[in-house]
């Protein structure tokens, strides 16, 4: 029984898991907290996700390039952030309900257009994938090589852009601007800053983070897509942010918890262990349910939630 | 606090609760979805046109598509009753479709282990199914009212777990030997009786105008309604009245989750009468839908279930007529959401006069 912990615990392949699926959660988490930190909440996450993973797949199928199934999934995810921004900032409908529609939207748009680009032979259309990359002298480290230096470019990007992203909150000038956005437009207005602008762009923004987090899961894990593939994976980045206190550091600690969750349960469900599958694939909801629980009442931005017109009183 | 329960009121402001909406809004928002819709039907290759008169045929084309009609705006009055009621509440309750698995787990339980004279089972049946949906919806309901979460969230998970909690009894403890992964049929005195011979149309639908007309009453002219819509009106000042806005939350989202559960019920008893995974084909989230457009009132709930029952059953033939795949429904009903939100905060606000004037 120990034994079998031990092995189950302590090994690279745990580790090396956690980091890959961890990656996703922390694109779209980053994107989350950017326009959650101008005051934009945004549960469209999984939507955005879900719209990013089917055009990666898609076009990476069709013109036979997975970087050009990336491209073309950033250039969705700024659209969708984009029309996501009308709705809220521009509009000012409920962000939340709006989300929630948005949502529903992209789950049947992604499904249409799957069936559009692929027909009925979906499954039997693998789509090119984006290769390993091996860190060059690192990679071939005796035990941590493999398993922190041979991933997808990807999961080395999304730890750099969460340390950017600390220093552009707390150092620049753009960072004081997204935060003031965020907890009193007005006063942030008052002093200059273009309170839409703002808000315009850390959503697009989201949309593109979100969206490259879906991308991953298809041409970076899997070579295909299917309905609904993201699985709450937006829903979990969006409880990272809270259950991160609204930091960028807190938020890519508990990315990685959420990421391990996931990696313990594959992995336990790998060793045949007597649980019932249904079971381990709920766990990093539970865990994550749990983790919310824990923290408690996590402030966000005063100004979170609440739609904003310039110029008026 | 202060600021969370301003926000909050700000929230049901811009959706239109605290004003009566235009009563044309909702026309106008399914219109201009499905004017939306047909940009994207073409673009996936199919002649819109041609999609929207299958589908229309497909739903109310004969007498016998008109019962499939209602029989699948049932279950999407029921739950949509249970979005309103939390709403009404300023709880946003997504987690439709997992009390809508909770609902239905505790009806074939009832159906399947109990053993009762006819008459006296369906009650306890679809009384059972209410209490699943209650107990499951009660625990969002506390964690918001109590903890301050996200009830999307937290309703979110809770759906993917109620789910799989479904998944794993149909696969093991209640699956009926020899069968495909489902459960053991209810008994016979445990079914919604055909009101309408020839057809499938069960009884259910009496059911379901039952829970409006109970729902509106329950919203309108009790004090527990009242209360309700106050804490949805301003949390805040209902506090000071002296209204415990803890409990009515819970309250409000756990008799949500009753209704939601009653749909699962009804559903068992009327259409499917064992329990299966994939049971619900999305009616907690069809639910929003219908809630928005119906107008957060129970009667509007009833004619929106019902063109959105409608959806779904001309998108069947609309599946095989041009090709198209049953998500358009979804691809409608996300845009009909949309538009309704921009339509109630266009009425709000008022359009375009964020502009800076001053500047």
């Amino acid at each position: 029984m120990l034994e079998t912990l031990q092995q189950l615990l302590w090994s690279g392949d745990l580790i090396y898991a956690t980091l890959r699926l961890t990656t996703p959660l922390l694109f779209a988490a980053l994107g989350g907290l950017m326009c959650e930190r101008a005051g934009v909440l945004n549960i469209g996450l999984e939507g955005m996700m879900l719209g990013g993973a089917l055009t990666a797949y898609v076009v990476a199928l069709r013109m036979g390039n997975p970087w050009l199934g990336i491209l073309a999934a950033l250039f969705v995810g700024a659209i969708t952030g984009l029309l996501f921004a009308v709705v809220v900032v521009t509009f000012r409908a409920n962000q939340i309900v709006s989300a929630v529609g948005m949502n529903i939207l992209m789950l049947g748009l992604t499904g249409v257009a799957l069936r559009a680009a692929v027909g009925l032979s979906i499954g039997q259309s693998p789509a090119p994938t984006i290769p390993i990359w091996e860190i060059p002298g690192l990679a071939g480290l005796p035990l941590i090589g493999p398993v922190l230096f041979a991933h997808l470019p990807f999961v080395y990007l999304v730890f750099v852009l969460a340390g950017a992203m600390a220093f552009i909150f707390y150092r620049t000038t753009w960072g004081l601007a997204i935060r003031a956005v965020g907890e009193n437009p007005r006063a942030a207005e008052t002093v200059g800053i273009d309170v839409i602008r703002v808000r315009y762009a850390t959503v697009v923004w989201s949309g593109i983070f979100a969206a490259v987090g879906g991308a991953i899961l298809s041409i970076g894990y899997l070579n295909t897509f299917q309905e609904g593939l993201t699985a709450g994976r937006g829903f979990i980045a969006f409880s990272a942010i809270i259950f991160g206190r609204y930091t960028p550091l807190g938020t890519l600690l508990a990315s990685l918890l959420f990421g391990f969750t996931d990696a313990l349960q594959l992995r336990i469900q790998a060793f045949g262990v007597q649980i019932p599958y249904q079971f381990l694939v709920v766990l990093p909801y539970i865990v994550t349910l749990l983790a919310l629980f824990v923290a408690g009442r996590s402030k966000g931005p005063a100004a979170s939630g609440l739609p904003y017109a310039p110029g008026e009183e | 606090m202060k600021s969370g329960l301003s926000k909050r009121l700000e929230g049901l402001r811009s959706i239109g609760l605290g004003q009566a909406l235009s009563w044309t809004l909702p026309i106008w928002a399914v219109l201009i979805a499905f004017l939306a819709g047909s940009v994207i039907i073409a673009g996936a290759g199919a002649n819109p046109i041609q999609a929207y008169v299958a589908l229309f045929r497909g739903a109310v084309g004969n007498g016998g598509l008109v019962a499939t009609t209602l029989v699948k705006s049932i279950p999407l009055m029921l739950a949509g009753l249970s979005v309103v009621l939390a709403y009404r509440a300023s709880v946003f309750n997504i987690g439709g479709e997992g009390q809508i698995y909770m609902g239905a787990l505790f009806a074939v339980w009832g159906g399947t282990l109990l053993h009762l004279p006819a008459g006296v089972h369906l009650p306890i049946v679809l009384a059972l199914g209410m209490v699943g949906g209650f107990l499951w919806s009660a625990i969002p309901g506390y964690l918001k009212a109590a903890r301050g979460f996200n009830e999307v969230i937290v309703t979110i998970f809770m759906n993917y777990i109620a789910v799989a909690i479904v998944s794993y009894l149909v696969h093991g403890p209640m699956r009926e030997s020899g069968w495909n992964y489902q459960s053991r049929a209810v008994d016979e005195s445990a079914r919604l009786p055909i009101i309408l011979p020839g057809t499938s149309l069960h009884l259910g639908l009496v059911v379901a105008l039952a829970a409006a007309v109970l729902a509106h009453i329950l919203l309108f002219h009790t004090t527990l309604g009242y209360r309700l819509r106050m804490v949805g009106f301003n949390a805040e000042a209902a506090r000071y009245a002296g209204v415990k806005v803890t409990l009515i939350t819970v309250l409000a989202m756990a008799l949500s989750g009753a209704l939601a559960g009653l749909a699962g019920a009804v559903e068992i008893a009327g259409v499917q009468f064992r329990l299966l995974e994939g049971f619900s084909p999305g009616w907690g989230f069809d639910a929003i839908a219908v809630a928005l457009v119906g107008q957060l009132h129970p009667a509007g709930v009833l004619l929106a279930a019902l063109f959105f029952g409608a959806l779904r059953t001309g998108a069947n033939s609309m599946q095989t007529a041009v090709g198209l795949p049953m998500v358009v429904v979804q691809v409608i009903q996300g845009l009909t959401v949309l538009f309704m939100m921009i339509g109630a905060a266009v009425q709000h606000y008022g359009l375009w006069r964020p502009a800076r004037r001053e500047k």
